[in-house]
């Protein structure tokens, strides 16, 4: 059983198809990097997978259970909000910006959703937020608030607030973008041990080198569809296509 | 009248100014949540609704609101409201419209990240707003409300217009009687020493929310 399918998946803004039908299924323990130019829709995709954009038709499923179909009318219709708020348990999301509650702790940030939407035991919350913290290199800072913290370490607490929920999959949204060049080594690090520990992961990246090294499948979208897709080898050493491949050589010069 | 008198019957009148104070931020501080509400509700006659409401409140002077409070339903049916109720009443309506597009403005003014990181996380709407929103939204309202309050101290005197016995109200009536201008002296410093106190405190609440950013 695939963690996620989804299914000629269609959003436009107004007049602007962003999406034009795209599948994408991930299995268990997979690494799927989604590269392409900006205004491919690769961040919309995410967006909507993760529910934060309303598809306009096609299909989406999480672990089987159906989250969005599309019915004889050609529009997309959602499950009741209980189902939605079941599905959304099994996916994390880590933004660009990281989005971490400035008003909390480093550890009120990780375990106030386990405490209070999964209703997990404090104690337990604490101690799982305490030994992610400590594998994330962040033992000395679950005092602290997030204007207090460097970027990286900012995006790292946003990556353990994720993990704190126990998702089958997590999602990052180019999780580098925002940071300084010498900051994204450390956040690539962490997601790299997680790559290696199985977690399921869909990686929107333009760290071309981390993709290839990461990913156990590379995905090329360009102009709202996919263009290409395979083992990151084949993808990016030897691109079929024509765009993939014009697209590649801008990293490369 | 005796210096000492004078100032013990304005300090009298002081307490009466606390206590429509006290009153109307009690009273419209909540009201302004809800009024806010309304402003940004997805239902558009609700939204008109208040947008009329706030924009008479701001639109027209709050003495003669007040003096529509009190007269208005005597001069229409007949029924007349204590002059202190009517005060009350009408300082928290004006109050609540003010405070509503202070509360509006700082809602608004929330990164759209932070209602996405909590949707995602599986908050739901109302832990989203309790938990994760208001707090941070009254940190960056409270200098605009700190204005509000210190304005609202001085706003007191002017229950005057329907004769309720606070101090303003008593400083003309020593000052006539009296022939003297000392009573406004008096009741002008009195202002001052309130508003003093009003400032720390608001300070205090800003310094306790002052660590995080």
């Amino acid at each position: 059983m695939n963690i996620l399918e989804m299914n000629q998946i269609k959003k436009a803004f107004g007049d602007n198809q962003v999406l034009k039908g795209i599948s994408l299924s991930v299995e268990k323990g997979e690494v799927v990097a989604i590269i392409g130019p900006s205004g491919s829709g690769k961040s919309t995709l995410l967006r909507c997978a993760t529910f934060l954009e309303t598809i306009d038709s096609g299909e989406i499923a999480y672990m089987g259970q159906k989250a969005a179909v599309t019915g004889q009318n050609g529009h997309a219709e959602y499950v009741s909000s209980a189902e939605m708020r079941k599905i959304r348990g099994y996916f994390g999301l880590v933004f660009q910006n990281f989005n971490l509650f400035p008003h909390y702790s480093v550890l009120k940030n990780v375990i106030d959703a386990p405490v209070s939407v999964q209703k997990r035991s404090r104690q337990e919350s604490v101690e799982e937020a305490r030994a992610l913290l400590a594998k994330m290199g962040l033992s000395d800072k679950e005092e602290s608030y997030p204007y207090q913290l460097s970027g990286g370490q900012q995006q790292r607490v946003s990556i353990v607030r994720a993990l704190a929920m126990h998702p089958e999959i997590l999602f990052f949204d180019e999780p580098t973008s925002a940071l300084d060049p010498e900051l994204t080594g450390e956040v690539l690090k962490v997601i790299r041990s997680l790559a290696e520990e199985h977690m399921t992961m869909v990686i929107v990246t333009h760290e071309m080198s981390f993709a290839r090294a990461v990913a156990d499948r590379v995905i090329f979208m360009d102009g709202g569809v996919i263009v290409e897709e395979g083992r990151p080898d084949d993808v990016m050493l030897n691109p079929q296509n024509e765009r993939t491949a014009s697209f590649l050589s801008r990293f490369t010069e | 009248m005796t210096f000492a008198t004078m100032v013990s019957q304005l300090a009298q009148g002081l307490l009466v100014s606390i206590e429509i104070f006290l009153l109307t931020l009690v009273g419209s501080l909540p009201l302004g949540l809800l009024v806010a509400f309304g402003r940004m509700s997805k239902f558009r006659p609700l939204r008109l609704v208040v947008q009329v409401y706030i924009s008479i409140m701001r639109g027209t002077p709050l003495v003669l609101q007040l003096m529509v409070v009190y007269f208005g339903p005597a001069m229409l049916f007949g029924w007349s409201i204590p002059r202190f109720s009517a005060v009350i009443l009408g300082m928290i309506l004006n109050y609540a419209a003010y405070f509503a597009e202070i509360y509006r403005g700082g809602i608004e003014s929330m990164p759209v990240g932070q209602y996405e990181a909590a949707e995602v996380l599986g908050y739901t709407k109302s832990q989203t707003f309790l938990k994760i929103i208001l707090p941070q939204v009254f940190k960056r309202i409270l200098p605009s409300v700190t204005n509000e309050v210190i304005t609202l101290v001085k706003d007191t005197s002017l229950a005057y217009v329907v004769s309720v016995m606070e101090m303003f109200t008593l400083a003309k009536k020593i000052a006539s009687s009296q022939t003297t201008l000392m009573p406004f002296v008096i009741a002008g410093v009195f202002y001052y020493i309130f508003n003093l106190v009003v400032a720390v405190i608001m300070e205090r609440m800003e310094r306790r929310l002052s660590y995080y950013r």
